[in-house]
């Protein structure tokens, strides 16, 4: 079982504002399905080993070399800026 | 359904224009019902249309899609149109490119008459986690059309697309066209590019078609398939139109495999085990051999689809932070006082939906130091199994074939309170997606509930890269 305060430690690591109330409703959901996964125990996985590409693929590697994104690419991209100062992105300060 | 289209727009019995006019006529009259549509692009489709006829008329040769009306998942992009994955997240995002899958439908001079509605970015199985609206079930308008592409899937059985492009990570294809009375495919892994599309989990997401047939879900399956550099997952196919390999009617060397399991579990419907029944005698009669088989391993594939799909949710959507693009609280200029990481946890928390909160923080936690050997690298491993076995089994058979989904349409609400419960409702396509396998629903019959008929779908899957097999027994099936 997930106490509150851990759920409130993960929604910190994830980035996510969550108020009290969430974070009790998200213990007992997220307790819920990590209950359910638990069922993988039963799984004997002693001599396997993790699955790396589903199809096999392997240092599937291209050409290093720049395509140019057209101008309406790069303007639509700069406009989908939520704060911007002429063509840059405006963040807020760190600290 | 495409192949007459075309014919009658070759021999110009009809034109694009009348053609996508129609579909919008059809989707005023019916979707302000069904609300499969989150957005739509009248001019831009008809312009389209217009143009297709121009070249008809030129007696240019025009491809098997030219002028054909589509429809298309809103978390698919295309340039200069809005895409919001059903995320409030992405509410006035323009896309500023084409992802491959459209520049390809592009070259085949397609016509996009809108973008459909999903659950927010595809994670759900009913589309009642869209951030915009639920889509009804066209057959019973109380009860819903499945999920993620419930929009897709529910706008072909409307007649409110000619065809669907849908995405699939755990059955997002498969058991919305169970659903709703439809064909619809997951390709292999690796068939089709993945570039455009809003990532959810990307070791299981593939793009595939919705379809009123296996062989129009063919016939898109070519156009948009094959390697592609801007998605090294992608793989290099042998050029085929699958369209073009169906009808193989002798189907006597065929073999396939029926798991005992998959009758086994208590969550099946009855009306659906009868249907899957018949649907095997029919095989039977059609000349296959149909074998009892086993997949023991198959019992740990939702747990592991719901340890291993939940840590790529929660990397992927940690781009979704108010900084680059999407909706952020930076705009709102309520507090003047944020720092940066203020913008990160309110953006966040204001504009991501609970379903979509709940599996970043499974993922996260999953993920995290001392959890990560105990869920995803366990998670990976049972993955190996799950994928060994499929490997096993495809040397005997060539097709395994199941129920799409364990139940018809559930009423809308009925599941929403429970997220375990709704995840069931994935219990026969993951495993799919899990061993990378194509697999296909087609419809298989109906059961009669509530004075309604609620279409059921049969779901074959097959080897990797193998959708030749796999289409063609859809396709013989359909056709008997």
């Amino acid at each position: 079982m997930l106490s509150k305060s851990e759920v409130q430690k993960i929604a910190n690591l994830a980035r996510i504002e969550i108020t009290g109330e969430e974070a009790e409703k998200y213990s007992r959901e997220l307790s819920d399905i990590l209950g359910f996964v638990e069922k993988l125990n039963e799984a004997d996985t002693e001599k396997v080993e993790p699955i790396s590409h589903i199809t096999g693929a392997k240092n599937v590697t291209r050409e290093d070399k720049v395509i140019e994104a057209s101008d309406e690419t790069k303007e639509r991209m700069i406009n989908n800026f939520p704060e911007k100062k002429d063509r840059f992105d405006k963040v807020k300060a760190v600290f | 359904m495409i192949r007459e289209l075309h014919k009658k727009l070759i021999n110009q019995e009809i034109t694009s224009e009348q053609l996508t006019s129609d579909y919008f006529d059809s989707i005023e009259k019916r979707d302000p019902q069904i609300e499969a549509y989150i957005s739509l692009n009248k001019e831009f489709a008809l312009d389209k249309a217009r143009a297709v006829d121009g070249k008809i008329k030129n007696g240019e040769e025009v491809d098997l899609l030219a002028g054909i009306p589509c429809s298309i998942k809103d978390n698919i992009c295309i340039e200069g149109l809005p895409v919001t994955a059903g995320s409030k997240i992405l509410e006035n995002f323009v896309a500023p490119y084409d992802a491959t899958v459209i520049e390809k439908l592009k070259k085949c001079d397609a016509v996009f008459l809108g973008k459909t509605n999903l659950d927010e970015f595809a994670m759900g199985s009913s589309t009642e986690n869209s951030a915009y609206q639920t889509t009804k079930n066209p057959h019973d308008i109380s009860r819903v059309p499945g999920g993620s592409s419930g929009g897709g899937a529910a706008a072909v059985a409307a007649g409110m697309c000619a065809f669907a492009l849908g995405s699939d990570t755990g059955g997002s294809i498969r058991q919305p066209a169970s659903l709703c009375g439809i064909v619809g495919l997951k390709p292999t892994y690796g068939a089709v590019s993945r570039y455009g599309l809003i990532a959810m989990a990307s070791s299981f997401d593939q793009i595939g078609p919705l379809a009123k047939s296996a062989e129009d879900a063919a016939i898109v399956f070519s156009k948009i398939s094959g390697r592609d550099r801007l998605d090294s997952t992608s793989m290099n196919m042998a050029e085929k139109k699958y369209e073009d390999l169906l009808g193989g009617a002798d189907i006597s060397n065929l073999k396939i495999g029926v798991p005992k399991e998959y009758f086994s579990e208590g969550g099946l419907d009855g009306g659906v085990k009868n249907l899957v029944e018949k649907a095997i005698e029919k095989y039977e009669k059609l000349g296959a051999r149909v074998v009892e088989m086993s997949l023991p391993s198959g019992d740990y594939a939702l747990a592991t689809y719901y340890i291993i799909m939940p840590c790529e949710v929660s990397s992927n959507l940690a781009r979704f932070d108010g900084i680059r693009f999407g909706q952020s609280v930076e705009k709102e200029k309520t507090e003047d006082n944020l720092v940066l990481s203020d913008i990160y946890f309110k953006s966040r928390a204001k504009y991501l939906g609970r379903e979509v909160k709940r599996r970043i923080m499974l993922g996260t936690y999953a993920l995290s130091a001392g959890y990560y050997d105990q869920y995803y690298k366990k998670a990976q491993k049972t993955r190996s199994l799950i994928k060994k076995e499929f490997e096993e089994a495809f040397k005997k058979i060539d097709l395994i074939l199941g129920p799409t989904a364990p139940t018809p349409a559930f009423k809308i609400g009925e599941k929403t309170e429970n997220p375990l419960e709704m995840y069931l409702a994935d219990i026969y396509t993951v495993t799919a997606n899990i061993a990378g396998i194509p697999a296909i629903s087609i419809p298989a019959g109906s059961v009669r509930i509530e004075d309604k008929e609620l279409p059921v779908g049969l779901q074959l899957m097959g080897k990797w890269f193998d959708e030749e097999t796999l289409l063609n027994a859809a396709h013989v099936f359909e056709n008997s």
